[in-house]
């Protein structure tokens, strides 16, 4: 029973592993992780950035852009952004 | 005739299996037709070890989220956890034995309704407070224990079944404000494990001084019916790396707040710097029981607790978690110590171009 757990762990890691590495090789887009840069911001996309998604959590270091439609819309819900906020947070993730 | 029969009735099924593989190929291809709305897989793995009063527990855990958008104005989302622990086996018995949990977290469907409005079906986190809905992933929190007060307002599983009415009421260049309003019915399904509550929160967001402030309002509606209610203030100073979080939260038999600070430095080569890395976490927190009778998660008598954390940011999405607590009761003193690494990861569903 342990090791089937186990093994279940060890099966969900690697595919972790395997899909990270993949990431790896898709041109990860970069965020910066706006919050703790200056004050003033390069565009309306980068301040519900800063003001919303890292109020919570530290900015993941990159992803691939063929989930940035996704990532906005999940903020909308998370963060309760407005639709135009989500516009221009996506516009932001995807230039 | 008797094969040509069994042909005709086999040939129905495999027929239908068509038609719902060519119509579901048909809406995915619908619905995530735009290039950056492909399907995620998000959330956290790591390994946590927790050692209290002398006892040392490890603890492999990952906590796997996705979140698929169909079409412009739905979302379908999902999070669970998957752990096992190890623990000493009880006194004078040498050895480890072990648990495992496998649950999920919450399952909903998001319906973008309007501008200001989303519509949330299933089982859902319990909107009460800050800390259930936005600080609980593995991947988030600065600390591996939940505060004290987590277990108060969200209806002791953390989760509800039913709806959700959520979105921003306002948003301009210097406030917005938020709300959330649900209904959740009884449920005793293992995995969809619910009380019948209701409940509301709304926040104010003062975007120049970073200040955010909100109410939250829930009531059990089994049983002895009990009104709980909470309050959060976040404060994150413009152009630092400082930031101060805190609730309070008030039940029929107990009550309590915490209050959290972390920091990161940028004055030694910025945020990326090994120095910039470092972020001291430290969170002061107190329980008060209003009366004998203990129907929350909160301890059965008064209690303080302090918890000193000291995280390491990692280049990768990993973070190594450590802290130190010291909670005093009359029940007696203990120190809690806990370490852990994290990695968040976060990619497509499926490999695209």
């Amino acid at each position: 029973m342990v090791s089937k757990h186990l093994l279940g762990l060890a099966l969900s890691l690697s595919t972790v592993a395997t899909q990270a590495q993949q990431l790896h090789t898709q041109k990860p887009l970069k965020i910066q992780p706006a919050k703790h840069q200056a004050s003033s911001f390069h565009s309306e996309g980068e301040r519900v950035f800063a003001q919303n998604c890292s109020r919570c959590h530290n900015a993941p270091e990159g992803f691939s852009q063929r989930i940035a439609g996704t990532i906005a819309r999940h903020m909308r819900v998370r963060a309760q952004l407005s639709q135009h906020d989500e516009q221009e947070l996506l516009r932001f993730l995807n230039p | 005739m008797l094969r040509s029969i069994s042909r005709h009735h086999l040939s129905h099924p495999t027929r239908r299996i068509k038609r719902i593989a060519v119509s579901l190929a048909l809406l995915c291809t619908a619905g995530f037709a735009s290039a950056q709305n492909t399907p995620l897989l998000s959330g956290g793995v790591g390994f946590l070890s927790n050692t209290n009063k002398g006892n040392t527990t490890y603890s492999p855990i990952i906590e796997p989220l996705i979140a698929a958008p169909i079409g412009s104005h739905l979302l379908f989302e999902s999070r669970a956890t998957l752990t096992e622990s190890f623990f000493p086996k009880g006194p004078g018995q040498p050895g480890y034995d072990h648990s495992h949990f496998v649950a999920l977290t919450y399952l909903q469907g998001d319906y973008i309704a309007a501008r200001h409005l989303t519509i949330v079906g299933g089982s859902f986190l319990t909107p009460f407070g800050t800390y259930n809905e936005r600080l609980s992933p593995l991947w988030i929190s600065n600390l591996q224990d939940g505060p004290l007060i987590a277990g108060l307002g969200s209806m002791a599983t953390g989760t509800g079944l039913g709806g959700e009415l959520r979105g921003s009421a306002i948003s301009r260049q210097k406030y917005s404000i938020d709300y959330v309003a649900y209904f959740s019915a009884r449920s005793g399904n293992e995995q969809f494990n619910s009380e019948r509550s209701t409940g509301a929160r709304v926040s104010l967001y003062l975007l120049d001084s970073r200040l955010e402030a909100g109410i939250s309002y829930a009531r059990l509606l089994q049983g002895v019916q009990e009104d709980f209610y909470g309050t959060h203030v976040w404060w994150e100073p413009k152009g630092t790396a400082f930031r101060l979080r805190s609730e309070f939260a008030r039940g029929h038999h107990a009550e309590g707040y915490w209050i959290e600070a972390d920091y990161r430095t940028q004055a030694f080569g910025g945020l990326d710097s090994w120095i910039g890395r470092i972020e001291p976490v430290f969170r002061m927190q107190q329980t008060f029981r209003r009366d004998t009778v203990a129907s929350d998660s909160l301890p059965p008598v008064n209690t303080q607790r302090a918890d000193f954390g000291l995280d390491y940011n990692l280049p990768h999405n990993t973070r190594i978690l450590t802290s130190y607590s010291r909670q005093f009761s009359s029940t007696g003193n203990k120190n809690i110590w806990e370490t852990g690494i994290v990695y968040r990861f976060l990619f497509p569903t499926w490999k695209g171009k």
